[in-house]
């Protein structure tokens, strides 16, 4: 019997830089993928990775928040740390895959939007506001995977999607557990205490229904077999793109907007379908 | 003993706190000390001129009911969704108790505060967060009286007014937190495709979670003089880039500058701007 792990465990595990990243998943998955550099008004942001490819024989639009593996690799795409600019790239494509009709895939490994100066100085919060608004309207079917962390606001800004997918030690929270124990103890150390009370874990999510799917991990590491894990991933996306194309752009808008709409919707509030 | 009268004083307080029977007494000070220009004012003073210092124009924490009476015409004003409060969604420990003490303290069932009624004429949905309930931060009923505000504003075809203030994501909450920013946008979107106006007016301090959603989608976004509007706080950024920030970096002035708000309205202003604004979109 195989030793349950814990969510701190997890978290570690979803950081681990011999995880199959973002980039594997669209090097391993798609076919003549063309990647879109820069946002037409600052920079291109290596963080975010954004293009065109096929899937099977369809046109999809990709977008992906990526860490990279080795310490130049990372410090190119400032350890997945998104700026505006990778935000209102990102922006670029969605608005490209409406006006062509493809679906749009995103890939999530963050530990969170960037917290410096620069971002602040080009409207971080704008920037990720202005993705939130415009997922929950683009009339085209969205798939969201959270392969790793999902850290907060910068992770949830490729996330608004029809199905939600995590990889079974993927973690989604509102801030890293270290901030969280440090904002609400005072003390950073206390991680593994504010991992559990987070309820930050795919099983967590799937259970409160933020998640759809979770993709189990073949002896709880993707890091330990990523060609199956990568197969999985691509089978499912499958799945779902075929039940999604079939669903008129007006109900697929409708479903997500009660999705969201009911999350943490409290009693005696009226629910607009 | 330097000072004879402070041991004197030491003393009188002993013996007064004996005669209370060592209760503690707590009471709203009945003094404010202006964080601008450290004069101190009686409570009642700063009500009547908004919570604006007289001496030095400083912008001090406005109370949400208050903001939304004194805003509102005369006899239109209507609270909205009064009884909604959090639910403890997580289980949290000592979270409930939180949610109490914050209601007791403040009189208000939660952060955010709405109302409906006229200004200058002008028919409006109107909602404001108030930073004294628990930093102001989004819970899931923050979230769903925005949306239910959006909502209404959609379905009255009426014009939308949210006060923003907060630091953010309501930690005791976790993920139902996060989840709102895209609840409240959603809505905000619906409600802009239905031809509605959204005016966000930014207050001191907008951060994180807030920032990065519905404070940052208005088609017009006032802002009062030196609030801090932003998504990661200073404390955060410092720490990132290891240097002390300029001053007034991420305040009013700054995201005027920058582009990201359009006016400066103090508080003396802001019902004739609002009343201005809403007859251009009639």
């Amino acid at each position: 019997m195989k030793k349950k792990l814990t969510p701190y465990e997890r978290v570690k595990i979803a950081r681990d830089a011999k995880r199959p990243g973002s980039d594997d998943y669209i090097d391993a998955l798609f076919e003549d993928f063309f990647e879109i550099h820069g946002d037409r008004a600052y920079s291109d942001d290596p963080a975010v990775i954004c293009g065109i490819a096929r899937f099977g024989n369809v046109p999809v639009s990709i977008a992906a928040i990526c860490k990279g593996h080795t310490i130049e690799e990372r410090v190119k795409r400032n350890f997945g740390m998104a700026q505006p600019d990778g935000y209102r790239k990102f922006l670029r494509c969605l608005a490209q895959a409406v006006k062509f009709h493809r679906p749009v895939i995103t890939f999530i490994d963050t530990p969170g939007a960037y917290p410096g100066k620069s971002a602040e100085e080009r409207g971080q919060g704008h920037a990720i506001a202005e993705c939130l608004y415009q997922m929950s309207a683009a009339p085209i079917p969205i798939i969201s995977i959270v392969i790793g962390e999902g850290g907060s606001g910068g992770a949830l800004a490729l996330a608004v999607a029809d199905r939600l997918i995590m990889h079974e030690n993927a973690v989604l929270s509102v801030l890293s557990p270290e901030g969280f124990a440090s904002i609400l103890w005072k003390d950073p150390s206390r991680v593994a205490e504010a991992s559990d009370v987070m309820k930050l874990t795919a099983a967590d999510l799937l259970e409160y229904k933020i998640a759809d799917y979770v993709i189990p991990e073949p002896d709880s590491d993707a890091s330990k077999a990523p060609e199956l894990m990568i197969n999985r991933t691509g089978e499912l996306i499958r799945q779902e793109l075929r039940e999604l194309t079939a669903i008129s752009a007006a109900q697929l808008l409708s479903n997500r907007y009660r999705k969201y709409r009911l999350i943490g919707a409290l009693e005696g509030s009226v629910c607009v379908g | 003993m330097l000072n004879p009268f402070a041991e004197r004083k030491l003393k009188l307080n002993l013996l007064k706190s004996l005669r209370r029977g060592g209760r503690k007494i707590v009471a709203a000070p009945k003094y404010i000390t202006c964080p601008g220009c450290k004069a101190d004012f009686e409570r009642s003073a700063l009500q009547s001129v908004m919570y604006v210092c007289p001496r030095c124009g400083f912008h001090l924490q406005y109370p949400a009911r208050e903001r939304l009476e004194k805003l509102l015409d005369a006899g239109t004003f209507t609270e909205q969704f009064p009884n909604l409060t959090a639910r403890d969604v997580l289980g949290f420990p000592g979270y409930p108790k939180k949610i109490s003490e914050a209601a007791s303290k403040t009189g208000l069932s939660e952060a955010c505060f709405c109302a409906s009624g006229s200004i200058g004429g002008h028919n409006a949905v109107c909602a404001a967060i108030d930073i004294s309930f628990m930093m102001g931060s989004m819970g899931t009923a923050v979230g769903e009286k925005i949306t239910l505000s959006a909502e209404l504003a959609a379905s009255s075809r009426l014009p939308l007014i949210i006060f923003s203030a907060g630091g953010g994501a309501r930690m005791q909450e976790g993920i139902f937190s996060l989840m709102q920013m895209v609840k409240t946008s959603a809505a905000i979107r619906r409600f802009s495709d239905g031809g509605g106006l959204f005016i966000s007016y930014i207050t001191h301090p907008t951060t994180g979670g807030i920032t990065a959603s519905f404070a940052s989608l208005g088609d017009i976004t006032l802002a009062e003089p030196g609030a801090l509007f932003g998504f990661a706080g200073p404390r955060v950024i410092e720490q990132t880039i290891g240097e002390k920030l300029p001053e007034g970096f991420q305040r009013s002035e700054f995201q005027l500058e920058h582009g990201f708000v359009d006016a400066i309205v103090s508080r003396a202003e802001s019902r004739a701007a609002l009343t201005s604004l809403l007859s251009l979109h009639t």
